[in-house]
């Protein structure tokens, strides 16, 4: 077949999804948004924007009322197989690490994932070291995740959902709770992963650190998709959807 | 003294008797896992550890009845029972009480059979009984929730001290010959304040859960079998 | 009390008591109560042989006499109902120190004192030379339904976080005076017990999810636990103690 090259499929594929709680509440109003394979992008809206809802669609806890979702170019459905293998492929880092770490052991809990997609034994072993590596984490394999500072806990919850191999990395408001150092931290590892990665926050300078690109959802709408830096210098757009920049950071527009 | 009921520690009761009483407890926390993984669907499985944790939390901070001496604490049962149902919630009050004896002592692990039968088995149906029951007769309202909680923990707390009595009246070590009825008389009145503490607190903790997300209260998803299947953490995600 | 790791009443140490397995102590530990329990309450000194076992697991372990003596005071409840056995007690009334006291009662009192302080003196050296998270491992080894293992991992890792809670709620009320000494002072207190409920709730929601999205189908995978399960070699280290104690409790029901 020359001339027909099969493009990969872009990691995410948000198209047309709108969700209504139960209780009638429309949270999502027709969400689009693509995500191509390495590509890092930042979620930015403000407090109950339904950017949380969004996430959970993308992983099948939430079904849209209208809509489809693909990662990866598979389909998301409430077919057991298909919702396994969904979950592989998107890892959500919640925005508590408390709530990501249950288990006695940082070493557990890293395998936690990993071992229920089936894998056990010396292969389980390496995948735990390999994600605790990637974060720094190693030497900390027996510790209580309670034990450990803060900004450890959520580079140990990354971990927890790196060891799934995972197509796309999304992180809820991953700054959050940091002091300067272990965020400036945090930011070295993610640059460093060679994962697709969608980053929901509201903290600004750190999409503009990570993130080529950006969308806006504002009262469940995608309201602006650019460059993170023309987003940012952007100060109509910014305060029409309550984001603002920190006291005394100014991006320069290029 | 109220403290009795509540953990039998070794020795109070005798061998023979304990060990009965081991027996029923082993029979009926059978029955409970078996019944239980059915309700116990994979959502459940944590908050029933929360229970648990609760019960077990609750169980360490004492609250004072008088200015002097006397202190009790929750059980737990009907709250358990309220919460993630009969069979979960025995279980939930028997793993605290595992717990307890195995790494605080509290409770003599000798006693395991006795404490399980009074507090998990005993004040978990009793509580349970009456739930089915009040909710099927009060008006379907935070009140009657209310007060069907409230009559519940209080019930189950006086049954759960009346076991104590009854196995002390089968195998207690010391005769305490006409005082028998003394001690029934001062465990029921104990316990009476007790379990007034106990339904306060049960009955407060089912209205604030009901009022804020009925579908996590076990006894009012029983009753409707037609609501809707609850979506997972709707509260506080949006 | 911890999750997991360690716990207030664990004492970290590489003793030979900490090294066995934990389904091992478990066994050791009931065997060891059952035989104390079954013992005439009128041996007297098959209850000093008893206290010298304790004595020398606890230097084995080495756990201080100090330590173990201010963590038994959980049992003073029981003491209490047993000064009180003498007063109650029906039959034959002896003298002593002036008072008519029940004999029964007496040797009722002794042996609620002396099983119960033994009892809690051993369940205090599991604890001490135990994590809760072998401890845990060592229930479901003894072939505990993985329902009770299940409830009992998720109810140790929401300890922390409930008493914490409840400590910060209570700081702040009492802040605001709130002194709950009387029955209808316990509106503050309910109050507040149905808020950390709710609170607990939501969080073991948000940690359910979590746990969802990275695989979980409702049951735990089975992820390695540790070190191996139990040798031979390390049961019969252990029955050591059990078998001594089951011993001097059947030698005490032959004498009297």
């Amino acid at each position: 077949m020359i001339g027909v090259v099969q493009p990969t499929p872009p990691s995410l594929d948000v198209r047309g999804v709108r969700y209504a709680y139960p209780d009638g509440h429309v949270a999502l109003h027709g969400v689009d948004l693509t995500v191509p394979r390495g590509e890092r992008v930042a979620l930015l809206g403000p407090n109950g924007a339904g950017k949380t809802t969004l996430v959970l669609h993308l992983n099948g806890i939430l079904t849209p009322t209208e809509g489809s979702v693909r990662v990866g170019g598979l389909a998301v459905s409430q077919d057991r197989a298909t919702l396994a293998e969904v979950r592989r492929r998107v890892g959500i880092v919640f925005q508590d690490p408390d709530d990501q770490l249950f288990l006695p052991t940082v070493a557990e809990d890293v395998a936690f994932g990993p071992a229920n997609l089936g894998l056990r034994g010396a292969e389980l072993a390496a995948r735990v070291d390999e994600a605790l590596a990637a974060v720094g984490m190693g030497e900390h394999r027996d510790r209580a995740p309670h034990h450990l500072s803060f900004g450890q806990r959520r580079r140990v919850a990354v971990a927890t959902v790196l060891a799934m191999h995972p197509e796309i990395l999304v992180l809820d408001e991953p700054s959050s709770n940091l002091d300067p150092a272990a965020r400036r931290e945090l930011a070295e590892i993610l640059r460093g992963l060679p994962v697709t990665l969608l980053m929901v926050t509201h903290d600004l300078p750190y999409a503009l650190e990570l993130c080529e690109r950006s969308v806006i959802l504002d009262a469940g709408r995608i309201v602006a998709d650019a460059p993170t830096r023309d987003l940012l210098t952007d100060t109509d757009l910014l305060t029409r959807h309550r984001l603002e920049l920190p006291y005394g950071f100014t991006p320069t527009p290029r | 003294m109220e403290t009795l009921a509540m953990h039998i520690s070794n020795g109070i009761i005798d061998g023979p008797v304990a060990a009965v009483f081991a027996a029923v407890a082993l029979v009926a926390m059978t029955f409970c896992v078996l019944r239980g993984r059915s309700d116990l669907d994979d959502r459940l499985a944590p908050m029933a550890g929360l229970v648990a944790a609760f019960i077990f939390a609750v169980q360490m901070l004492n609250f004072p009845i008088f200015t002097a001496g006397v202190s009790g604490h929750l059980l737990g049962g009907a709250l358990a029972a309220m919460l993630v149902g009969p069979w979960v919630g025995a279980l939930c009050v028997a793993v605290v009480l595992v717990v307890q004896a195995l790494v605080f002592g509290d409770g003599g692990v000798a006693m395991l059979g006795l404490n399980i039968t009074n507090m998990a088995v005993l004040g978990t149906a009793a509580a349970y009984l009456l739930i089915a029951l009040l909710l099927r007769v009060l008006p379907r309202t935070p009140t009657g929730l209310g007060v069907t909680a409230f009559v519940s923990a209080l019930f189950s707390v006086v049954v759960a001290a009346m076991g104590f009595v009854g196995q002390y009246w089968l195998g207690g070590t010391t005769d305490l010959g006409g005082n028998l009825g003394g001690l029934a008389g001062t465990m029921a009145g104990v316990h009476l304040l007790i379990g007034v503490g106990e339904g306060l607190i049960t009955a407060t903790t089912v209205v604030t859960v009901a009022k804020v997300r009925p579908d996590l209260v076990y006894a009012l998803r029983a009753l409707k079998p037609a609501a809707p299947a609850p979506v997972p953490a709707v509260g506080g995600v949006r | 009390m911890g999750a997991g790791h360690a716990h207030v009443l664990y004492r970290e140490s590489a003793s030979p008591v900490h090294r066995l397995p934990p389904e091992v102590k478990i066994v050791a530990m009931v065997v060891f109560t059952l035989a104390v329990v079954a013992t005439p309450r009128t041996a007297f000194w098959a209850f000093g042989a008893y206290a010298l076992l304790v004595a020398a697991v606890a230097a084995l372990a080495r756990v201080g006499p100090g330590w173990l003596l201010s963590r038994a005071l959980i049992e003073l409840p029981f003491v209490l109902f047993a000064v009180a056995l003498p007063f109650l007690g029906a039959g034959e009334r002896v003298e002593l120190l002036g008072l008519r006291l029940s004999e029964d009662g007496l040797y009722g009192a002794w042996n609620i004192v002396a099983k119960g302080t033994l009892g809690v003196l051993a369940s205090l050296l599991l604890a001490a030379t135990t994590t809760t998270r072998d401890l845990i491992v060592g229930l479901d080894r003894l072939r505990c339904p993985q329902i009770l293992t299940q409830i009992a991992t998720f109810m140790l890792r929401y300890l922390d976080v409930l008493v914490g809670e409840a400590r910060r709620m209570r700081v702040a009320r009492v802040s605001r005076g709130d002194d709950p000494r009387f029955l209808w002072q316990l509106r503050g207190f309910a109050a507040g017990v149905g808020a950390l409920f709710l609170r607990a709730f939501e969080r073991g929601e948000r940690v359910y999810l979590a746990m969802l999205s990275r695989g979980y189908s409702g049951r735990m995978p089975a992820v390695w636990q540790g070190a191996g399960a139990a040798t031979a070699g390390q049961w019969l280290v252990a029955a050591t103690v059990p078998v001594l104690a089951a011993g001097v409790a059947a030698t005490a029901v032959l004498l009297t």
